[in-house]
């Protein structure tokens, strides 16, 4: 009697275990396509994770809401599953192996950051999941012949090269005398071959080269120098964290520079922390809200801009922008493939060829949206002290004139 | 190599000025590390989240419109309550361990403040604008931002302030005299226990000042205490313990061998060739202790 009750406790635990595992994780569960993503909701990048996140949310209930994919004549809707990877690559990977293996996810959106976009590359490119990622950019992504990994924004080495290009033009197509300095991480790093790249073609000299110390949250000597060499542009490129030194320190230093040029001033917020000092600085940016860029879902970049507004109460950055493009990318591919093999959604993913709100998007061999480019916008104020991001460059989205070169602090 | 700094000379300047103030702030941090190291024999891992802290609280009066210069006056009594709570809570029980137990329990502080902070107040980069722009000097070759002087004057003022409450108030020789002998002052009546705990609390009570200083001058973010407690921990080594004029000294050297060090081999380097510093000040001061001992034998 004893043992008959020990087996079926058994048995019926058994069962209950393989039953919740069948119904809740496949990658298809009946009208559902589950995807998976490890994003930061806590730790260092977690302000940045949960635009991302957000992203993903507001794509994924237009695209429910407007129809949701048809494969195979049959409707499906998006489903995410997500965890926090506490802004830490190892555990990214683990979860990465972890929604591959357990839950079953065959397809996979990407984390916030390169460094952790690169740490789950290899694990979903081992168990052949295609993963459509948004938020990281460094270059090395693009050269390791991933096969499924896909960005639909553009790489690091060419976030400030417009600026270069820009300058340069502005000379009167004479090569300009650069300064620079950026952080020692990966992305900062790549964005600096970017710009060695672009003052080799266009003849310009690098005239200082400051690797700014992660640590760090001074630049005066590195301004100093500035003051002392005086180039044509001065480049900066260390996060949030360089982009507010950088204005608040120029300001108290009064650095003259032509034209200055940044990457992160949109998620520094600026023009909000700094007011008047942070005119006339350029910020790179992989979207605005006025690119004129159109598709069925969000319609274009100011009904995406007020959509999102209203639904999180804050306006989009591009981290989000970017990550709503990923899910359009998946439903076009999941369409174009009428199928949910991964081989086919692979294929059909290098295949993309298509406009979203956010921008064209076509991928190279290497993974890497080649049919965007990068905009540069400019902190332009009013009388009142309130502060824009106007685009300037590249000409074809500009909706303001770039002010060049900058004025003097001794004439504002 | 860059030799810049010898073709414009007016830049050595300018490294020696950012480098003594940058320097005098950093020596406030360190001031509040080797009382306590001093005191109670504990090297405190957390003091850098205690300057964030510090900072946050300027922060959040720079956020509410009130000028932030006030929160050198309320930082350190906020942080000086977090401090003793902190002791209350974790560090009296500590306190006569091993030196390893000391750091592994502050580490565990450490951990704890950058996520409760990180948690509380997000993961931005901040900043508390003082808008006191700008000396210039030299026919504004030289620049010094005000928050800068600001700043200095401040750590000056609290570190006298600090070195007279010591030397003049009963607490001030409780804590000489613990530091000295912890038996010897109990078996005369001191109450060492209440003295620990008000080390703790002058010590949170100035990387409170320190983070205020910190928010105006620089920039804060949750993660990014690490760097002044190791930066404390260094000018603290080059002083030695109990040598406050030192630490003060070793602070402002340390700032301006650092900037000299940006200007002639790389802003990369600056950081590393102060822990080089550090190694051979160590190396240097091993050896001087071997020839005592063989003295000795």
């Amino acid at each position: 009697m004893k043992i008959k009750n020990i087996i079926i406790t058994f048995v019926s635990a058994i069962a209950l275990l393989l039953s919740t595992s069948v119904v809740s994780f496949a990658k298809v569960v009946g009208d559902k396509i589950v995807l998976g993503a490890a994003i930061s909701l806590t730790g260092k990048y977690s302000s940045n994770g949960v635009h991302t996140q957000n992203g993903y949310n507001m794509a994924v209930d237009r695209i429910n809401s407007m129809g949701g994919v048809k494969v195979g004549g049959k409707t499906y809707k998006f489903d995410i599953i997500y965890y926090d990877d506490e802004s830490n690559p190892k555990r990214a990977a683990q979860l990465a192996e972890r929604l591959i293996s357990q839950d079953k996810v065959e397809f996979m959106l990407g984390p916030y950051s390169s460094g952790l976009t690169k740490a789950i590359a290899p694990v979903t490119e081992k168990y052949g999941v295609p993963m459509v990622e948004a938020n990281g950019a460094s270059r090395s992504l693009f050269t390791k012949g991933y096969k499924y990994l896909f960005a639909v924004l553009s790489p690091a080495n060419l976030y400030l090269d417009v600026a270069i290009r820009t300058a340069v033009e502005l000379n009167g197509g004479k090569g300009v005398r650069i300064a620079q300095a950026f952080e020692q991480d990966a992305f900062s790093q790549d964005v600096r071959l970017g710009i060695l790249d672009a003052a080799k073609e266009t003849g310009s000299k690098i005239v200082i080269d400051d690797k700014l110390p992660k640590e760090l949250n001074d630049m005066a000597a590195t301004l100093a120098k500035v003051k002392a060499v005086k180039p044509d542009v001065l480049v900066v490129s260390g996060h949030t964290k360089g982009a507010l030194t950088a204005i608040r320190q120029i300001a108290e230093m009064k650095v003259d520079v032509p034209m200055l040029a940044m990457t992160h001033c949109d998620a520094a917020k600026l023009s909000k922390q700094h007011g008047r000092n942070s005119q006339y600085a350029l910020c790179a940016s992989q979207w605005h809200k006025t690119l004129t860029y159109k598709d069925k879902w969000f319609k274009d970049g100011m009904t995406y801009d007020a959509d999102f507004t209203k639904e999180f109460g804050y306006a989009p950055p591009y981290q989000a922008a970017e990550s709503s493009a990923a899910l359009l990318v998946f439903k076009d591919a999941f369409e174009r493939a009428n199928s949910f093999d991964q081989k086919k959604v692979r294929d059909a993913l290098a295949a993309t060829n298509m406009q979203t709100f956010y921008g064209n998007i076509k991928f190279a061999p290497g993974g890497q949206n080649v049919d965007k480019p990068m905009v540069l916008f400019q902190v332009i104020c009013d009388d009142s002290g309130k502060c824009e991001n106007k685009v300037v460059a590249p000409l074809k989205w500009a909706s303001a004139k770039l002010i060049h070169p900058i004025p003097k602090w001794s004439e504002r | 190599m860059d030799f810049l700094i010898f073709q414009a000379p007016i830049l050595m300047v300018q490294a020696s000025m950012d480098g003594i103030l940058l320097g005098i702030l950093f020596a406030l941090i360190a001031y509040g590390m080797a009382l306590q190291w001093g005191v109670m024999n504990i090297i405190n891992i957390a003091q850098g989240d205690l300057v964030i802290l510090g900072g946050y609280i300027a922060y959040f009066m720079y956020l509410y419109g009130i000028h932030p210069a006030w929160a050198v006056i309320v930082s350190p009594i906020v942080m000086y309550f977090v401090g003793i709570g902190i002791y209350k809570l974790v560090i009296n029980k500590v306190v006569d361990r091993d030196l390893f137990i000391s750091i592994l329990a502050t580490f565990g502080i450490s951990i704890l403040f950058m996520q409760l902070m990180n948690f509380a107040f997000g993961a931005d980069v901040v900043l508390a604008n003082s808008g006191y722009g700008t000396t210039m000097l030299f026919d504004n070759s030289v620049t010094l931002p005000n928050s800068k002087i600001f700043a200095a004057v401040v750590s000056i003022v609290f570190a006298i302030g600090l070195v007279i409450y010591m030397k003049k108030s009963k607490l001030g020789r409780a804590i000489r005299a613990t530091a000295q002998n912890a038996r010897a002052a109990k078996i005369l009546g001191v109450d060492t226990e209440k003295v620990y705990a008000a080390t703790f609390g002058i010590n949170a009570a100035l990387c409170g000042v320190a983070g205020a200083l910190i928010s105006i001058t620089f920039t804060i973010h949750p993660y990014m205490g690490l760097p002044y407690t190791i930066r404390s921990f260094m000018i603290v080594i080059v002083a030695g313990l109990g040598n406050l004029p030192g630490v003060a000294l070793s602070g402002m050297g340390l700032g301006v061998f650092e900037e000299f060090a940006d200007y002639i081999l790389g802003t990369e380097f600056r950081i590393g060739s102060v822990f080089l510093l550090l190694v051979l000040i160590l190396v240097y001061r091993r050896f001087k202790l071997s020839k005592k001992r063989e003295y000795l034998k």
